[in-house]
């Protein structure tokens, strides 16, 4: 008698889709932890190349955790998701893309080789920076009160609009990053070779975020933000101006993307159109993962994609006989997506803010 | 002149007419208290003054000036503040962050110490938690902080909603008293409260709201011995 009504507790608690995507989630994991036990016995790999795997998975990660800030702290602010994000990305490569030119016309490029490089960073900032301000005022500010899917819907118009825009103005092919003969070349860490530009992104990504969380924790702008996020018309009657701590937050995730657009510009040194589209997917899925509207969430999001892309092909469809696993890293990279979004729906420190918000 | 004055404000939400025309005045160094039922339109009185609710029609004068031209932030800075309804603390920041945010405005770096060691001196468990997520604190605690937040505005209007709500019968009796304590320092403050008969024993003044309508206007006296008011609001016979 007991079993049939605990079988019905069960049943209520847990209906059939719940089971069949635990049960798909549960395979996957073990065909990926399968693929791995192979991998590490099958593949010429030594501990110093699968370190390597690790620390350009940091840097592709750093990338990606700059921009997943802007995507979390815009929507821990007006619970929007900004499918702008990428084109601000965009946008920030394509400033800092001319005034790069610009510098080696006048030679200047040659000569302060890292004021110059400072000078992009700058110049990124501002302009991912401007256009944010652009949209947040043009598409997202007058659509403030409207039910949530508006301003979701119009994100993605600004996105194809942003793109469209660079395309008409900047052209549809490549155009080429100026090259930096101070990052060719590479260094060690631990022992490991990796090239330059991976190492400063390592470095800058992580200057950046410590800048980024000192400024929101201690400061009276940063605080204000976190006072917006929770309340708005509270934080109005503390005399705080809510439209402009927005305008600030809008900044402050931008100017995260246009760091975050030269260093990938500088591994990459190519800048195109529709550059932002992927970074911007793969650094929303970052803020998903960590759990979106939490800052730490995005950062520690950001890495663990970056460094899961980088070693998942060798260490997981390797040994599952899968040649040129490269090409299949965004497979990986979405699949943990799945994965997580079925085991912990939240993301991985995004408890809390589900049950408050929604 | 009175220190806040409204003059026939009407205000709705969509559809509904939530006030009706309300007049009311409340002179510099007074307690007033706004009573009435739940849903007379207490709070959004309150929201009115503050402009989260802009009035569709009628005045709201705070020292002679306007308010109806500006936005709820630059009105903070005239000198208002406000204990929302229901706290409103925020519970992700800590009980310091909390206070810092009710000084927001002010730039006097040496006044705002001073505020913080008062807000200590009559609330000193504040003080205890300081460090702690505002989040944690029990009910009475927050809100302690939520009129402690307000002070450190240093207005010299107080707007209060219910901040006896849901707290022990011991705590309503301490926030009563911090409140005529507030008061006796020269804070003027607007009370809305349900707890009629508290409210009317540290009030000068007071006006009864029904369904969005001033019904009865007095002196606390006045009203404590009214006898629709001791029917409907003090549970008297
Ligand atoms: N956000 C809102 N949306 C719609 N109606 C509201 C809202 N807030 C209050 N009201 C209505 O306005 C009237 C007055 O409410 P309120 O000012 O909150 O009263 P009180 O504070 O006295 O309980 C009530 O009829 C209430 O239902
Ligand atoms: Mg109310």
């Amino acid at each position: 008698m007991d079993w049939k009504r605990r079988f019905e507790y069960w049943r209520r608690r847990y209906d059939l889709t719940d089971v069949v995507v635990w049960a798909f989630g549960l395979s996957i994991l073990a065909v990926a932890v399968y693929g791995a036990v192979r991998s590490l016995q099958t593949t010429p790999y030594g501990w110093k190349q699968w370190l390597q795997f690790v620390l350009y998975g940091f840097s592709q990660g750093g990338v990606y955790a700059l921009i997943a800030l802007g995507y979390t702290l815009v929507y821990g602010i007006l619970f929007m998701i900004n499918f702008a994000h990428g084109e601000i990305f965009m946008f920030g490569a394509f400033g800092s893309l001319f005034v790069g030119l610009a510098l080696q016309r006048i030679g200047f490029w040659d000569r302060y080789p890292v004021l110059s490089l400072i000078i992009l960073f700058l110049v990124a900032m501002v302009v991912s920076s401007t256009v944010a301000v652009i949209v947040e005022r043009v598409a997202y500010r007058p659509l403030r009160k409207a039910p949530r899917l508006v301003p979701l819907i119009t994100a993605i118009g600004a996105s194809f609009t942003l793109q469209y825009t660079a395309r008409s103005f900047f052209g549809s092919g490549p155009r080429a990053y100026p090259e930096t003969p101070i990052l060719a070349g590479s260094v060690n860490i631990l022992g490991i070779q990796i090239g330059k530009p991976y190492a400063l992104t390592i470095v800058v990504s992580l200057l950046m975020m410590a800048g980024l969380y000192a400024y929101v924790q201690f400061t009276k702008t940063g605080k204000a933000m976190r006072a917006v996020a929770e309340n708005k018309e509270v934080a109005a009657l503390m005399g705080i101006d809510v439209d402009r701590v927005i305008v600030q937050t809008f900044i402050l995730g931008a100017s995260m993307a246009g760091v975050a657009a030269v260093l990938y510009s500088v591994i990459y040194i190519q800048v195109k159109f529709f550059m932002g589209f992927i970074p911007g997917i793969k650094a929303f899925t970052a803020a998903v993962l960590g759990g979106i509207g939490n800052i730490p969430g995005a950062m520690l999001g950001g890495y663990f994609l970056g460094i899961f892309e980088s070693l998942g092909p060798a260490l997981i469809l390797e040994g599952l006989g899968v040649t040129a696993p490269n090409q299949l890293k965004d497979v990986i990279a979405f699949t943990m997506l799945v994965m997580v979004l079925i085991f912990r729906p939240t993301g991985i420190l995004g408890e809390a803010l589900a049950e408050e918000r929604v | 002149m009175a220190m806040l004055e409204l003059h026939n404000v009407h205000a709705y939400y969509g559809h509904i007419h939530a006030l009706k025309g309300i007049s009311l005045t409340v002179e510099k160094g007074e307690i007033v208290t706004l009573i009435g039922a739940n849903g007379a339109g207490k709070t959004s009185t309150l929201r009115v003054i503050t402009m989260l609710l802009p009035p569709t029609e009628g005045q709201v004068r705070f020292e002679g000036e306007d308010l109806t031209q500006y936005p709820t932030h630059v009105i903070v800075r005239k000198g208002i503040a406000m204990v929302p309804e229901g706290r409103g603390i925020f519970a992700r920041l800590t009980v310091m962050e909390n206070l810092e945010m009710g000084a927001y405005t002010r730039t006097d770096k040496k006044a705002i110490e001073e505020d913080l060691e008062r807000v200590f001196t009559l609330f000193p468990r504040l003080k205890e938690r300081r460090r702690q997520l505002a989040g944690t604190l029990s009910g009475g605690e927050q809100q302690m902080l939520a009129i402690g937040r307000a002070l450190m505005a240093r207005p010299r209007l107080l707007l209060m909603d219910e901040p006896s709500m849901g707290l022990a019968p011991i705590l309503v009796e301490s926030i009563f008293e911090t409140i005529q304590q507030i008061n006796r320092q020269g804070t003027t403050i607007l009370l809305v409260e349900q707890n009629a008969h508290m409210a009317l024993q540290i009030a000068h003044r007071g006006y009864v709201l029904r369904t969005g309508e001033i019904v009865l206007q007095g002196t606390a006296q006045e009203l404590q011995a009214n006898e629709m008011v001791q029917k409907t609001y003090l549970g008297m016979a």
